[in-house]
């Protein structure tokens, strides 16, 4: 055996450009699936990371029915969710961690001299921890700011850059929101960008009450944000909720809801589908460039065996069996496939990180894809050295020592 | 003595589209142990598909040919590998030595496909051993083309004893050799030979031929003659004599 690998690697090294242009396809091929694969699961985690900074067992009621095909005007456009069910959800529903009313406007913040324009969302005690809100310094309104419709914010990292200065803590500043003074209580710790590229810290939270009645005169709520407590009870959660807002909203059976309820894994999954499909088409590329590189290997190899005609009549003469010939030529096919296969893997070891330095390509070299890469390039040596080594073991001895 | 190499109305036909060539049309033939056997005959005289048969690269059509007294025509291709692997050693014309190979790696081929399989360190000894027989041990780590003709074919020999055959099979073994090396190679041949080495060799040179101790004479498929060799050269005299005559041409 050992043998037999040492002939290999001298075949191998007797024409060693040959070997390494015929090796190419395998390395490109390799490469591209390491690569390929490594920009999927980078985009995969990527979207876990942003989708479990929205918070944990997250699920958002939306006004108005969004899985209606058409354009719907967008969700919330018309909000149809009050305060009755709002208040019948969290009496009601069991499994809950949390419930939060949802609204927003978009309004001019004035500290001192400086100014910014940032949208405001309403909401209740609850959210900060729904949507896993961590705070740099100072904390969340309470219950009771939500009641007497405090004049109170939590403010956003990037929002408070903007209007007191790059890493100046904003707790105890007040600022001025539509003329009137409204305390900052807490600084809310970066979430950075989320899964539609805008940044989630340029934002400013408040008692929804507070903003109903003071900034934008809403009645009804865009969304509710809840959380269940655990991932075993989503689906129950879910559909409690259903039930309890078709009553309120007396929806016979035979109509549609006027409400959406999504759930994170939902989102997840639908990013995640679109990383699917990128990354069944690279794989794809990828798969043919590996096709493309074995044929390569199987052209190679009938020239070796062709111009190592004679070499295989004396060792058939001496004694050698078909199975003996059938095997040197197969592993010098699967030496060259593996050695190409890993030349591969260090190729694309060392461009995933050059895509993500200069295309922005988040990626990621899982173990699993290299294990894959490594195993199929030693099947390709296999597949298509088997032909041309089919070929030299059947040769009859006495042609072969005859060939010129 | 029982023959070691027994051919009983031995035929080979080809077929060459719907023409059949009748290559050897019934030769019967024994070859005792410890005998030194030149096959003669013109090109075409079927000597060349004797050799390959007693050489087990080939089956005969029709009539038996036992070697060591196996009927080689039952046999399949990788029983007639075994064979050629355990009881023969080729000798070549064109000496057919891998190039870019050493020699003691050349010598050691045929141990590669030894069943049982050998150990690497007693492969290494035993071709060193083959080497050391024709007088190349110093030349072991030497690739064919660093080796004269005369060389390459003492590798070549060496590679044919490396299993201890009980026949040494030489296919016109001096016809890429000058007189003076060919004599040095059938002295080489004679020396094993009176070791107890059978030798079956073609050749179509008469001179060559008088090395041996019996003549069997080819034409069209068929045995003419089969005798003795009665003045038989020694290669030892024979080298004496070439010089002898160099050194008259040139004083002359």
């Amino acid at each position: 055996m050992l043998a037999i690998l040492k002939t290999a690697l001298r075949a191998i090294r007797r024409n060693i450009l040959r070997s390494i242009l015929t090796m190419l396809g395998i390395i490109v091929g390799i490469a591209a699936v390491i690569v390929g694969v490594s920009m999927g699961t980078g985009a995969k985690a990527e979207v876990d990371r942003q989708i479990a900074s929205m918070g944990n067992n997250l699920l958002i009621i939306f006004s108005g029915n969004m899985s209606r095909g058409g354009v719907r005007g967008g969700f919330g456009m018309q909000p149809n969710l009050t305060e009755r069910d709002y208040d019948t959800l969290r009496r009601e529903v069991t499994g809950l961690a949390g419930i939060s009313p949802e609204v927003r406007a978009t309004v001019q913040v004035v500290a001192g001299n400086q100014n910014t324009s940032v949208g405001i969302w309403g909401v209740s005690a609850d959210f900060a921890d729904i949507r896993s809100w961590k705070f740099q310094s100072g904390e969340n309104f309470t219950e009771a700011d939500v009641r007497n419709a405090a004049k109170v914010c939590l403010m956003g990292k990037t929002t408070a850059a903007s209007l007191f200065g790059e890493g100046i803590d904003p707790v105890g500043q007040t600022v001025s929101i539509q003329n009137s003074p409204v305390a900052v209580v807490g600084w809310l710790a970066s979430k950075g960008a989320n899964t539609f590229g805008q940044d989630q810290d340029d934002i400013i939270i408040m008692p929804y009450t507070s903003v109903m009645k003071r900034l934008s005169g809403d009645t009804k709520f865009r969304a509710l944000n809840a959380a269940a407590s655990g991932p075993e009870v989503i689906s129950d959660v879910t559909n409690q909720i259903t039930a309890i807002l078709r009553q309120t909203h007396q929806i016979t059976p035979d109509k549609e809801e006027d409400f959406s309820i999504r759930s994170q894994q939902e989102m997840s999954d639908f990013f995640n589908a679109n990383n699917r499909v990128m990354t069944i088409l690279i794989g794809a590329f990828a798969g043919i460039s590996l096709v493309v590189g074995g044929i390569g290997i199987m052209n190679i190899m009938l020239v070796s065996v062709t111009e190592r005609t004679r070499e295989i009549g004396i060792r058939l003469a001496v004694g050698a069996r078909a199975r003996d010939v059938l095997r040197q030529f197969l592993i010098e096919a699967v030496v060259l496939s593996v050695v190409g296969g890993g030349l591969g893997i260090l190729t694309g070891y060392w461009l995933a990180p050059l895509l993500t330095r200069f295309a922005g390509f988040p990626t990621l070299i899982s173990s699993q894809s290299v294990l894959i890469a490594f195993s199929v390039s030693a099947m390709i040596g296999v597949v298509f050295g088997f032909f041309p080594a089919l070929k030299a073991a059947n040769l009859d001895p006495i042609d072969a020592l005859r060939y010129e | 003595m029982e023959p070691i190499i027994k051919l009983v109305d031995f035929r080979r036909t080809y077929r060459n589209g719907s023409l059949e060539v009748h290559a050897v049309r019934g030769v019967t033939l024994d070859i005792a142990p410890g005998e030194f056997v030149a096959i003669m005959g013109a090109s075409g005289s079927g000597k060349s598909t004797m050799m390959n048969t007693i050489g087990c690269l080939d089956r005969p059509s029709s009539g038996h040919y036992y070697l060591d007294d196996v009927d080689v025509g039952d046999l399949g291709r990788d029983e007639l590998a075994d064979l050629r692997n355990s009881k023969l050693g080729f000798v070549f014309q064109g000496f057919n030595l891998l190039p870019r190979t050493s020699a003691l790696e050349n010598v050691e081929l045929p141990l590669l496909y030894c069943r049982p399989p050998m150990r690497a360190r007693e492969q290494q000894e035993r071709a060193m051993a083959a080497l050391e027989m024709v007088g190349l041990a110093d030349r072991a780590d030497h690739y064919p083309n660093q080796l004269s003709g005369g060389q390459q074919q003492r590798v070549a020999i060496a590679r044919a004893l490396v299993n201890e055959p009980r026949v040494l099979l030489a296919d016109e073994p001096t016809g890429n050799l000058d007189t003076h090396t060919s004599i040095e190679v059938m002295g080489v041949f004679q020396s094993l030979n009176a070791q107890g080495i059978t030798i079956v060799m073609i050749t179509h040179e008469l001179d060559i031929a008088n090395f041996c101790k019996r003549k069997v004479v080819m034409r069209d498929g068929l045995i003419r003659t089969d005798e003795p060799v009665l003045d038989r050269s020694l290669a030892t005299e024979a080298l004496e004599q070439l010089k002898e005559e160099q050194r008259a041409v040139h004083l002359a």
